[in-house]
């Protein structure tokens, strides 16, 4: 593929966008708040960042894979799969309804390309990218394995043993990223379990960690994980804190934890796509 | 009492099945690479210590962190290998639920869960670490492959047999020695119910540990005229309901003895398979909705009312329902 300017992967994310919406509103159920946070994120990764193959094959041997282990924000995950041609656009219409393969959270039951393990129970993706991560390690594969993770999951116990896992077997062939847009589903997370400083925490467990700051800057985006990537293979897991604001790119969703799991009605809808143009033609 | 009875399989040499378990383990991963390790802090308790001296590339101390083991066993499959889980049963299930129900039974990964000192024949350490309810919880999970073997050789047997098998598995075994009944290099047919014994009053289905309180229980019952049919079931999921039907409608009446809760063990799966296709009396052995407690397996397997003696009072019992 060829390499994508910032111009061009910021018309990929306004469709990124697009999409997230008319799924999460024809159905009238799912996620958008950290789906539309973590656009740049998403659209980065696969049109940019990750080597792989959207033909997919469960192996993936000689490839970079991705985790999602907040699996709730599967609308952004099926946008972009879709849009990198691991299944065709139109099947984003049948997301979150009977007989689909997108089912709410995401899972490998119907084979879905793209998908590799079920999540949504949280906690568990960093655990299942480490194995895969090992795996590649044994069989000599260099290339990385990536996952993402919620701050608010941050709060499962089973991260912490991963957490102590990762830098003890010096998994330093995965990139895991944490959404840090401090909102959780009964509030900031400050308020809810404050998670302090988790640049201090990840440190103390023995990983490299480095921060983007602007997460919906497709510029910042795109170097922080640059960055993190030069730091892969030197014996520590690496971190990269990924600020983000919750719903950014609709202006009455961005900022707030009210939009977590709560689907715009028509007029809402309406005056969202207005703010993001159709760039590559909805579904 | 045994060396008075004229029992139908005999045995020379005692060993835990555990051992069964470590020596399978090796034997498998020096067949196939792709075999990985994974323990939490048991090596020594699950006898996985020769694997790990032998291929430490393709083994992983956990620590004391379930959870996650189960979640890079996951992980660790996506590429092809075949892990092996080890840690306690009560830690291998019922503390790791969760993310074996997500991570590897909904998830379809060929994850092979091995769990040891199941049961109340783990003895002294009681009820804290006894499972009862580990059987249950696994065969309820879709996609699960449940199999609780008798001894030292069905154990290594199934051990093998299962990393040839594609999908998750849940591999129940125990900690104190027990007699070696059944045949060195065994060919182990995962969901095959084997007939160890002919009879035809009333037939007893056994797992576990209890496949030997059966063997005993038959000899005395044949003393006192009652001709019993012992099957040994080692795979509790997918059931041999083919087996399990063509013994009843000989015998007219069976027993079910289980180390394990009466609640979604064995009994329940053998109820169930009856119940839909030729109603019959059934009779449990197993743990009536109690939790264990210290003491020695003989010492705890008579007063939870799970020997020998127990499995011939239970048959009487079925028989009088006929």
């Amino acid at each position: 593929m060829e390499k994508k300017s910032t111009e061009q992967l910021q018309e990929v994310a306004s469709q990124v966008r697009r999409d997230i919406l008319r799924m999460v509103h024809q159905v009238q159920s799912g996620h958008p708040g950290a789906s539309l946070g973590c656009t740049e994120f998403f659209t980065a990764l696969y049109f940019d960042q990750m080597k792989h193959d959207n033909s997919f094959k469960m192996e993936g041997k000689n490839e970079d894979l991705f985790f999602l282990s907040n699996g709730h924000i599967s609308p952004v995950w099926y946008s972009v799969l879709s849009r990198s041609g691991y299944f065709p656009v139109s099947e984003l219409s049948t997301f979150r309804k009977l007989n689909s393969r997108l089912q709410g959270h995401p899972a490998t039951e119907e084979h879905l390309p793209g998908v590799r393990i079920a999540s949504g129970s949280l906690g568990q993706g960093l655990s299942v990218a480490i194995g895969a991560a090992q795996a590649k390690k044994i069989d000599g594969d260099d290339k990385l394995v990536y996952v993402l993770m919620g701050d608010g999951e941050q709060e499962e116990g089973q991260i912490w043993e991963a957490a102590m896992y990762a830098a003890h077997w010096k998994v330093d062939n995965m990139i895991a990223t944490i959404d840090l847009n401090r909102q959780q589903i009964d509030g900031p997370t400050e308020k809810i379990m404050n998670l302090i400083d988790l640049r201090a925490k990840y440190e103390s467990f023995g990983w490299t960690v480095i921060d983007t700051e602007n997460g919906n800057d497709m510029k910042s985006v795109v170097e922080g994980l640059e960055k993190a990537k030069s730091l892969t293979g030197k014996g520590k897991p690496v971190l990269n804190l990924l600020h983000t604001e919750m719903g950014f790119g609709v202006d009455f969703m961005v900022g707030t934890h009210k939009w977590h799991g709560i689907a715009p009605n028509d007029e809402q809808l309406a005056d969202a796509l207005a703010q993001l143009p159709e760039t590559l033609g909805d579904y | 009492m045994e060396k008075t009875l004229d029992l139908k399989f005999n045995y020379t040499d005692k060993k835990d099945t555990r051992s069964g378990f470590g020596d399978g383990l090796l034997e498998v991963g020096r067949k196939n690479p792709n075999v990985v390790g994974l323990c939490a802090d048991l090596i020594g308790s699950l006898k996985m210590g020769a694997f790990q001296k032998e291929f430490p590339e393709r083994f992983f101390q956990t620590g004391i962190a379930e959870a996650n083991m189960m979640g890079i066993a996951a992980g660790l499959s996506i590429s092809g290998k075949i892990p092996f889980t080890g840690t306690f049963a009560n830690f291998s299930t019922g503390r790791v639920y969760d993310q074996i129900r997500q991570s590897i039974a909904y998830s379809e990964k060929n994850v092979k869960i091995c769990a040891s000192h199941a049961g109340l024949t783990l003895g002294e350490d009681g009820a804290t670490h006894q499972i009862l309810e580990d059987l249950g919880m696994m065969k309820m999970l879709p996609n699960m492959t449940v199999i609780n073997p008798c001894d030292y050789n069905q154990t290594k047997a199934a051990t093998m047999a299962i990393a040839e098998h594609e999908g998750p598995v849940y591999l129940r075994f125990g900690r104190p020695v027990w007699p070696i009944f059944t045949p060195a290099n065994q060919k182990f047919e995962i969901g095959k119910a084997w007939k160890m014994i002919d009879g035809k009053d009333v037939t007893i289905f056994a797992t576990g540990h209890l496949v030997w309180e059966a063997v005993i229980a038959e000899a005395m019952l044949r003393e006192e005229g009652i001709s019993a049919e012992v099957i040994n079931i080692h795979t509790i999921k997918p059931l041999d309901e083919e087996a399990i039907l063509e013994s009843v409608a000989k015998t007219g009446c069976a027993v079910s003895a289980e180390e394990h809760q009466y609640n979604g063990g064995l009994g329940d799966s053998i109820a169930q398979t009856l119940i839909r296709n030729n109603p019959a009396p059934l009779e449990y052995v197993g743990v009536d909705d109690s939790f264990g407690e210290s003491g020695t397996p003989t010492q705890l397997l008579e007063k939870y009312g799970l020997n020998a003696d127990n499995i011939v009072r239970a048959a009487k019992k079925a028989l009088a329902r006929k």
